[in-house]
């Protein structure tokens, strides 16, 4: 199985064909930060936040580790100065919608990220799409998606499908690191789910 | 309808169609294009029409409404073959007098030729007009003489004469070769090598191939493509079905924005013809070779023309980039390889078959060769498409063919490259166009469009408007780029606001760096390059507007007032009358005030008070001088306006 090796953070790794870099990471013990990853989910590469320094022929690059396959004698660093760089301005950028987020308050302290650096908004989702993707991906309810594009996308229930199957299932709502799914399910219910459906009365 | 079904049977096609052409029969052409449309083609060309009818001319001219020429400053533009007499701002009234005067008696009409602004010299022929002089048309140069809706027009004109050339006598492998020696790079952004796009493709396992055209052209300002699939469609299918005979594709497909109505109608209606021809379909010219081209309209996001949300959104997803490490030459439609090039990519090819990599590659630089087509707009005295030869250095193309800046105004720069690409000051005018020279000076080629600025625009308010423009086309699935820009954009409304703080450029800076190195697609990557360029070379206006809260440019509303000088006004009462606040307080023979707390900073007062007094003027980053008191208001002197009248 383990076809492929190369070295992270100076420790010789191993992977089989096919693995990204943060598979091959997570893998060997090694920790690299994440917040749209999962291990049940196809890739995303949206929030950025798993970049790595790769080194290749002797040229580095900056990836994005969920996604860059593993490949046999190249060098990945998981730390430095450039890296650290981003990360840090990644979660202040997300913490413009977060700020109380346990998961990036804990980020924020490994990388020295202040909170409120940037200008705030009010949606707490920062679209990692774990909700959307495990609907559609694990669930196979699509139940929830996104809607709009850009700076104005949304995630938001279907109220038909949502209003069928939601209530039994909320395998979602663990998953989301800014506790906004819940907000926007408890508001999806009490303006769009029939009353005369199954299941919970809006609150 | 005639079935070719050989090389040979297409090229006694071409010679059947000349034979009932007479090169010496006057044709009138007049530009259909969206510019020359928008400025009153239409009605010309149905003018022309009537006219030759009404003059019994019908047996004798032909008028035929073509494809955009490039100078649409001047639209609506005609014409008259075979002298090839230019006429500029053709309006129907004119229509009598050209068919009168030119065609019966083959006299020019003076007054609708080219005007020389510098020389006053007028040109009769299109090659005189100093906008087409310096140009170097291979690209564009048929757009004038063709009906675009018509495929024996462009057969006329030696159409598909590659096509015949490399089926007949040219193997696929050979067709690849030729378009990796001539050079020819993306003229769509990146500058990809075609020819090595085209061999990863073709050298990709998977047995299911496809060839794309990216018809997405979305930068503000930008029209090259879109005159090409408007005024010479066949000549980029042409160029489509040559890369799927080199890359062994059987489908290919057309990516065009939803905005580009006539656009996709010609196209769709060249792809009608190719078939009916048999240029498209099974066993193409007995050669073997099956190839079919589907349209597929894009729903106006900017980002779709990104390689690979160009490619998810064909396939019928939402337009969102993906997050792989695969070129989609190897990996792309559908998982497939897949070769996308632009417009002008496609359209270069038939000529390179024609005529060889060696023709092809005798112009531009080392590293880039053939022409370039470049919208040059903004502030500029001849608004158009220009084709240049690479190397030709910006100045040349702003001053030989653009003419210079209108109204005796100051260049200031040359935005390059799309929203992403980056502005070019003054002391680097004698850069050469090229991708590498245009990248080493901070912009980029992208796919050609050259805004022209002069000094009343604000370099910051120009970076504000392409990172808000970006902002808004941002799909939003990558942090750095949704929500980096988003802060971006923020902060730059602060600084033109003046409402900047000290740090304000170092945050930017920050905001750049992980927007280009962390961004999931070209357009995050590219997207800092507005700030980033113009920083480069006018961080002193940054500094204005951050320190001094004043805009160098005057142009900034929040940074700058409007004052009346009491010397100078002669209370004409134009501003008084005009100014939309009524912020201005006047009467006869008595100097006019403005209340700046009712002030909107609109500028009509600015542009109406006459340029003979010039009482009018801007401030920036100082107080406004209290206004004159009540008792020294009053203008006693008898008004020079009134002598200055008498004395003309």
């Amino acid at each position: 199985m383990s076809d492929i090796q190369f070295e992270i953070d100076g420790r010789q790794v191993k992977a089989a064909k096919g693995m990204t870099v943060l598979e091959a990471a997570q893998g060997a013990g090694i920790f690299i930060p994440t917040l749209c990853h999962h291990e049940k989910l196809e890739p995303f590469g949206a929030c950025r936040l798993c970049i790595v320094e790769v080194e290749v022929k002797g040229w580095t690059n900056l990836v994005v580790s969920c996604v860059y396959p593993a490949a046999e004698n190249i060098i990945v660093r998981t730390r430095s100065g450039k890296v650290d760089r981003i990360r840090k301005t990644i979660i202040e950028l997300l913490m413009a919608h977060a700020p109380e987020s346990p998961k990036l308050k804990e980020l924020a302290l490994e990388y020295g990220a202040v909170k409120d650096r940037y200008e705030m908004d009010s949606s707490f989702c920062i679209h990692c799409g774990l909700c959307v993707r495990y609907c559609a991906e694990v669930a196979k309810k699509n139940a929830i998606g996104f809607v709009d594009r850009g700076i104005n996308k949304e995630i938001s229930f279907i109220p038909e499908i949502a209003a069928k199957e939601c209530n039994d299932c909320k395998e979602c709502f663990p998953l989301c690191p800014t506790s906004y799914l819940q907000a926007a399910f408890v508001l999806a219910q009490s303006l769009a789910f029939p009353e005369s459906e199954p299941g919970e009365k809006p609150k | 309808m005639v079935q070719l079904d050989s090389p040979e049977a297409l090229e006694s096609f071409r010679q059947e169609i000349l034979s009932k052409r007479d090169p010496k029969r006057p044709c009138i052409s007049i530009c259909a294009g969206a510019g020359c449309v928008a400025s009153g083609a239409t009605e010309v060309i149905e003018a022309f029409k009537a006219e030759i009818e009404k003059q019994g001319l019908a047996a004798k001219v032909d008028t035929k409404g073509t494809g955009c020429p490039g100078f649409c400053e001047r639209g609506p533009v005609v014409v008259i073959y075979p002298e090839e007499i230019c006429y500029l701002q053709v309006a129907p009234e004119d229509v009598p007098e050209i068919v009168s005067e030119t065609i019966k008696e083959n006299r020019v009409v003076e007054r609708l030729l080219f005007e020389d602004p510098v020389t006053g010299e007028r040109a009769v022929h299109e090659s005189d007009i100093s906008f087409y002089k310096a140009q170097e048309r291979t690209v564009l140069c048929n757009n004038i003489k063709i009906d675009s809706r018509s495929i024996d027009d462009y057969l006329a004109l030696g159409g598909y004469s590659a096509l015949t050339k490399a089926l007949g006598e040219m193997t696929d492998l050979e067709v690849l070769e030729e378009v990796k020696k001539s050079n020819l790079r993306g003229r769509g952004g990146a500058g990809f090598p075609a020819g090595r796009k085209w061999e990863g493709s073709r050298n990709a396992p998977e047995p299911i191939k496809y060839v794309i055209v990216n018809a997405d052209e979305g930068d503000p300002g930008a029209f090259m493509d879109r005159a090409l699939l408007e005024g010479n469609p066949h000549s980029i299918l042409e160029g489509l079905i040559l890369g799927g005979y080199a890359v062994a594709a059987q489908e290919g497909y057309f990516y065009v924005r939803q905005e580009y109505p006539l656009a996709v109608e010609n196209i769709n209606l060249a792809i009608k013809q190719a078939e009916a021809y048999g240029l498209l379909g099974k066993n193409i010219l007995g050669s073997g070779f099956d190839f079919k081209v589907i349209v597929h309209q894009g729903a106006g996001a900017f980002v779709c023309g990104e390689s690979t949300a160009l490619m998810t959104s064909l396939e019928g997803k939402a337009g969102e980039p993906r997050p792989k490490y695969v070129r989609s030459n190897v990996k792309g439609l559908w998982n497939k390889p897949s070769v996308l090039n632009n417009v002008e990519t496609w359209a270069n090819v038939p000529h390179i078959i024609n005529r060889g990599a060696d023709w092809f590659t005798k112009v531009g630089t080392e590293s880039s060769k053939g022409t370039k087509i470049f919208s040059l707009v903004g502030k500029i005295t001849n608004t158009g498409l220009v084709e240049v030869p690479m190397g030709m250095t910006l100045r040349d193309i702003i001053y030989k063919i653009g003419g210079g800046i209108p109204n005796g105004k100051k260049f200031k720069a040359v935005q390059t490259g799309g929203p992403s690409g980056g502005c070019i000051p003054e002391d680097q005018l004698d850069l050469q166009v090229g991708f590498d020279e245009l990248t080493k000076a901070g912009s980029m080629m992208g796919s050609g469009g050259m805004i022209v600025l002069d000094e009343d625009t604000c370099m910051v308010d120009v970076a504000r408007y392409f990172i808000h423009f970006l902002t808004d086309e941002s799909c939003g699935k990558c942090v750095p780029c949704r929500e980096g820009l988003r802060q971006m954009d923020r902060i730059l409304t602060n600084i033109t606001e003046g409402k900047g703080k000290e740090g304000d450029i170092e945050l930017l800076e920050e905001l750049s760096e992980t927007a280009v190195e962390a961004s999931l697609c070209a357009l995050g990557k590219s997207a800092p390059n507005p700030f980033l360029s113009t920083l480069r070379y006018f961080r002193d206006e940054y500094e204005a507007h951050i320190k001094e809260k004043r805009c160098p440019a005057l142009s900034c509303k929040e940074l700058i007032a409007y004052y009346i000088d009491p010397e100078k006004c002669m209370a004409c009462g134009m501003c008084f009358k005009k100014c939309p606040a009524g912020a201005i307080d006047g009467e006869k023979k008595k100097i006019h005030i403005i209340d700046q707390d009712k002030c909107t900073n609109c500028g009509t007062c600015f542009e109406v008070c006459p340029t003979k007094f010039g009482a009018v003027t801007k401030i920036s980053g100082e107080p406004v001088p209290a206004p004159v008191p009540e008792e020294k208001r009053m203008i006693s002197k008898k008004t020079p306006s009134k002598e200055s009248q008498k004395g003309k």
